[in-house]
């Protein structure tokens, strides 16, 4: 232990292997010890689509990217200070990622002969033997034997055994930078209470890992990064789809009436379902509905009958419900939607994240049908988000989409989390009996445009709704061809109306006007901040406006872009952002667009901005 | 029989018409629905039902336009769904008095789904299948129900899609409450209508139900005085199963194989008969294929009418409602700042 460790101010860490070899869960137990050093930090979960998909090969890498650091960090970064490498499919699919001079740890046991072929390596060729890792720091374990040999007596068989390896490695990294094992052990104790065998053989593997690291001369280089400068507060990690669930009970509570969230499972939304069923002391109603049509019909009776309405999904799943949205819309119910997009079309690339829904969360339902857009920008912003969308859906009596993403939804960040105290009250009040009864109005708008929420149950508000044409004020049937024109000016003149109930956009960094205004949606926002902070500092006239709000947009917006010569729009899709901004304000809006099912990488971004100030 | 208050002792003096709109009724004259509006109107008065606790859910099609002739809340809702709005609402308030109702095509076509997990879960509503063997709203075409060979105008060659039973289906979705009636006989409506509102669970009736403008007669062979009694078999609890003009012919049972036999000629009395007994699951299956069109098959079986089946399930609701109370009682009522805090924090300054 005599090694001095080195300062570091950040490390960027990819952990990858076979989807059964736990880097998932490797990672997680990193980062939550990273986080409790202090350190700021981002992640990037990225796993195949299949659940095993065969062993060893390239199909069945599974990944875990971390980013920490003591400064402010906003991105999971683009290229890893270190990789691990479980097998030889890990290393071919990642190393092209590794920086120049970055250290490869890789565990030797997965480069025999099968994997390397199951990797498709050339019949010969072997990166340990050649030149392939030349201009790395590479670090070769023999983790699988020393994994078992670690273990020694144990009634665990070797296939239970070898589940042990990522502790090893695990274990190897803390050393690496300077932790304690006491967060890990914690975690153990925790979650193989009643299984003993498996608790000694995972705390051996971890410990072993550990020593190794101490003992073993080529990684005798030890580092620390000092913790970073956050606001001062109680933090915790959290995932965007867990934020979601935290906003959505918040907001349940505040305004007083039972949650009803009504899905169908698809990924990368199924943890919001697994999450808010977990929560049923705080009067959650949970349905996994049949389909995603019924999933979203459920949820429009349960707010027919007074309850808050939600309904998750991704992309697939919205075309689905867009009937159902539609008469939504036509009711003029509280309900909110919330789309977890991924790559498209189709099935598309189901654990991969991209934007693409955005057209058709504006645009995609029959007939003229506006409704309110709302998105997250990052996994800690889901939670604010997500209450922003059912304050919305309430009282203003609509349908909202709450849009996050794939990469949102599984990254964590340390949150500086509000006491429920310091969230905003809201308000939702029922129709009551006011005047004749059976008299009632349902049609009648307050001066949001709203009509009143009269729930069936209660005396003297009789009424029929549905998805036909109705006359404003009485709520009739009505074919008349002036009032469905007036009905569909009034329907998008309410949604148009909110923009008067939600705050001014900010530029959250740099240049209030000037060259380059950087202006994004969902989860490009730390690609935008980092850029936006890098180019301001380097005296550039920058500025990054990030907005949450999509329909309708604040009213600051446009006078916003207009002080700045070029706007851009960077978005992980062909460029759809762009479409609406361009259509909507006659604006020249420039797009930057990624469509790799990956978040846009600092450098490209950085790099695209910078040519466009220089130019001038 | 009206009774005079409701269970919590209010005053009750509602009459059926006081369950009507003032809208405009608009489907054809002579259409089947009216006879079923009537009768569930008159049922509602009859029960006591308070407006503002009864809801009327449907889907799309003629029959769905229901809800807006009920003087209640309804929410006539999208094609094939209304047992998903149901669900969410029986979820969000249990005390309601839940009615879907629905068609051939949209509960058994676009809505086949839906009408299967409804049934099983078993939410505690009344479901009204209007069937009419077509689709009306779009003008013809051949429903799921309708008969093999038909012509219409997407079949002008007759139809080679076989038919879908709807009794079956709903036994084999575990129903708890199965029965099937007809508009011509509003008596026997009434009578099915009563027993479906005091069941606890889905409570399923098929109505066979006259399109006068695309499907005239579909039904007449089971509703004509002429041809009724050798044709449909009414369905009650205990009694033996007899039907002819004088109540001469009877079923009885060979081991599985229903037969029908001539109680005057035939060598059997009252006594050999299949006693209906609604509580046997493998009898109202054998029941419910008692289905061949008597117009086209002289030795068809008699079509059953009455409640094929009951039984008695927790409901949906019901359960999630306990599980809620029974969470809250061993966690507690959840606090909101550890919910936020997790598990795991830690301190910065």
């Amino acid at each position: 232990m005599a090694t001095q460790a080195q300062e570091k101010k950040s490390v960027i860490i990819k952990f990858a292997g076979d989807s059964g070899d736990g880097m998932q869960l490797t990672g997680g137990l990193f980062t939550d010890d990273t986080a409790f050093t202090g350190s700021d930090l981002s992640t990037f979960p990225d796993f195949p689509a299949e659940i095993r998909a065969p062993i060893g090969t390239l199909a069945g890498v599974s990944g875990f990217q971390l980013h920490f650091g003591s400064q402010r960090i906003f991105t999971p970064g683009d290229r890893f200070d270190v990789l691990v490498a479980m097998n030889a499919a890990a290393l071919k699919s990642n190393l092209k990622m590794v920086k120049k001079g970055g250290t490869v740890i890789l565990s030797e046991d997965g480069f025999d002969s099968k994997n390397l072929r199951l990797a498709k390596y050339e019949e010969t060729q072997n990166p340990l033997e050649d030149d392939t890792l030349e201009g790395y720091e590479v670090l070769k374990i023999q983790v699988t034997k020393m994994t078992r040999e670690s273990i020694g007596e144990s009634p665990l068989g070797t296939k239970e055994r070898d589940r042990c390896k990522n502790m090893f490695v695990l274990g190897f990294l803390l050393w690496r930078y300077s932790r304690s094992l006491d967060t890990t052990l914690k975690f153990l104790n925790a979650k193989f209470k009643s299984k003993p065998d498996i608790l000694d053989a995972n705390i051996k593997a971890l410990q072993a890992g550990y020593n190794l690291a101490d003992t073993m001369e080529l990684a005798s280089d030890r580092y620390t990064v000092a913790p970073a400068e956050l606001e001062k507060g109680s933090y915790r990690s959290i995932n965007g789809n867990d934020a979601i669930v935290l906003g959505l009970i918040v907001a349940s509570k505040k305004l007083g009436i039972p949650l009803f969230y009504g899905s169908y499972p698809i990924t990368p939304a199924s943890s919001i379902l697994h999450g808010l069923s977990k929560h049923k002391n705080f009067g959650v109603r949970t349905f996994q509905a049949e389909d995603e049509i019924a999933a979203v019909a459920s949820a429009i009776g349960a707010s027919y009958g007074g309850n808050l309405g939600v309904t998750g999904t991704s992309g697939p799943g919205l075309a689905l419900k867009g009937e159902a949205m539609g008469l939504a819309v036509m009711l003029e119910m509280p309900l909110v939607v919330i789309d977890v997009q991924r790559g498209g079309p189709s099935t598309g690339l189901p654990t991969k994240t991209e934007q693409s829904d955005l057209l058709q969360a504006m645009y995609g339902r029959n007939g003229e049908c506006p409704l309110p857009i709302v998105s997250c920008s990052r996994p800690s912003d889901c939670f604010e988000a997500a209450m922003e969308a059912c304050r919305i859906a309430v009282q203003h009596m609509t349908p909202v989409l709450l849009l996050s993403d794939g990469y949102i939804a599984n990254g964590a960040e340390p949150w500086r989390y509000p006491k429920a105290s310091d969230m905003p009250e809201m308000k939702v009040e029922f129709a009551k009996q006011n005047g004749e009864a059976n008299q009632f109005m349902p049609y009648q708008r307050d001066e949001k445009l709203a009509r009143p929420w009269a729930i069936p149950g209660t005396p003297g508000l009789l009424h029929r709704i549905g998805g036909i044409e109705k006359e404003d004020v009485t709520g009739n049937i009505s074919y008349d061809a002036a009032n469905h024109e007036h009905m569909v000016k009034t329907r998008e003149r309410k949604v148009e109306l909110i923009a008067n109930y939600i705050p001014e956009q900010k530029i959250e960094s740099g240049h209030e006007s000037g060259d380059v205004l950087l202006l994004g949606w969902g989860s490009t926002y730390g690609v935008c901040e980092s850029v936006t902070h890098i180019l301001t500092e380097m005296g550039h006239k920058v500025g990054h406006a990030h907005l949450r709000y999509l329909r309708p947009f604040p009213a600051n917006l446009e006078a916003m872009m207009r002080g700045f010569k070029t706007v851009v729009i960077p978005e992980i899709n062909n460029g759809q952002l762009v479409k609406i901004i361009r259509d909507k304000f006659l604006l020249p809006a420039v797009p930057f667009n990624k469509i790799q099912g990956t978040p846009i990488a600092h450098e490209e971004l950085f790099e695209f901005i910078l040519n466009l100030v220089d130019k001038g | 029989m009206a009774i005079e208050s409701n269970p919590s002792g209010i005053p009750y003096t509602l009459k059926a018409k006081d369950f009507a709109t003032d809208q405009d009724v608009r489907w054809c004259p002579g259409c089947g629905d009216y006879s079923i509006l009537k009768q569930v109107q008159t049922t509602l008065a009859d029960l006591g039902k308070l407006p503002h606790e009864t809801v009327f859910v449907s889907g799309i099609g003629c029959s769905s336009r229901f809800p807006y002739y009920m003087e209640t809340y309804g929410m006539h809702s999208i094609h094939g769904r209304a047992p998903a709005f149901a669900s969410g609402l029986k979820i969000a308030n249990p005390n309601l008095s839940v009615w879907v109702i629905t068609g051939d095509g949209d509960a058994l076509s676009i809505g086949g789904n839906h009408f299967m997990h409804l049934l099983r879960r078993n939410f505690d509503l009344n479901f009204l299948l209007f069937n009419n063997q077509i689709y009306g709203l779009t003008k013809g075409q051949y429903s799921p129900t309708s008969e093999e060979h038909k012509k219409t105008p997407s079949t002008p060659f007759g139809s080679i899609d076989h038919p879908v039973n709807p009794i079956a289906l709903a036994l084999g979705c575990d129903a708890t409450f199965v029965a099937r009636t007809m508009d011509r006989d509003p008596k026997h409506m009434k009578d099915m209508l009563q027993q479906a509102d005091a069941h606890r669970g889905t409570s399923f009736i098929e109505l066979y139900q006259n399109c006068n403008i695309f499907n005239d007669g579909a039904f007449e062979v089971f509703t004509e005085k002429d041809s009724k009694p050798d044709t449909t078999l009414i369905l009650e609890q205990g009694k033996p199963l007899v039907f002819g003009k004088e109540g001469e012919k009877g079923v009885r049972l060979d081991g599985f194989t229903p037969q029908v036999v001539d109680l005057n000629t035939g060598g059997f009395t009252k006594d050999d008969l299949w006693v209906h007994d609604n509580t046997d699951h493998v009898k109202a299956g054998i029941l419910a294929r008692f289905f061949d069109n008597p117009s086209a098959n002289p030795d068809a079986l008699p079509r059953p009418f009455g409640v094929f089946y009951r039984t008695e399930r927790p409901s949906y609701e019901a359960q999630l409602h306990e599980q809620l109370d029974a969470i809250k009682g061993s966690m507690g009522e959840g606090d909101l700042d550890k919910l936020i805090a997790g598990s795991s924090t830690w301190q910065i300054g």
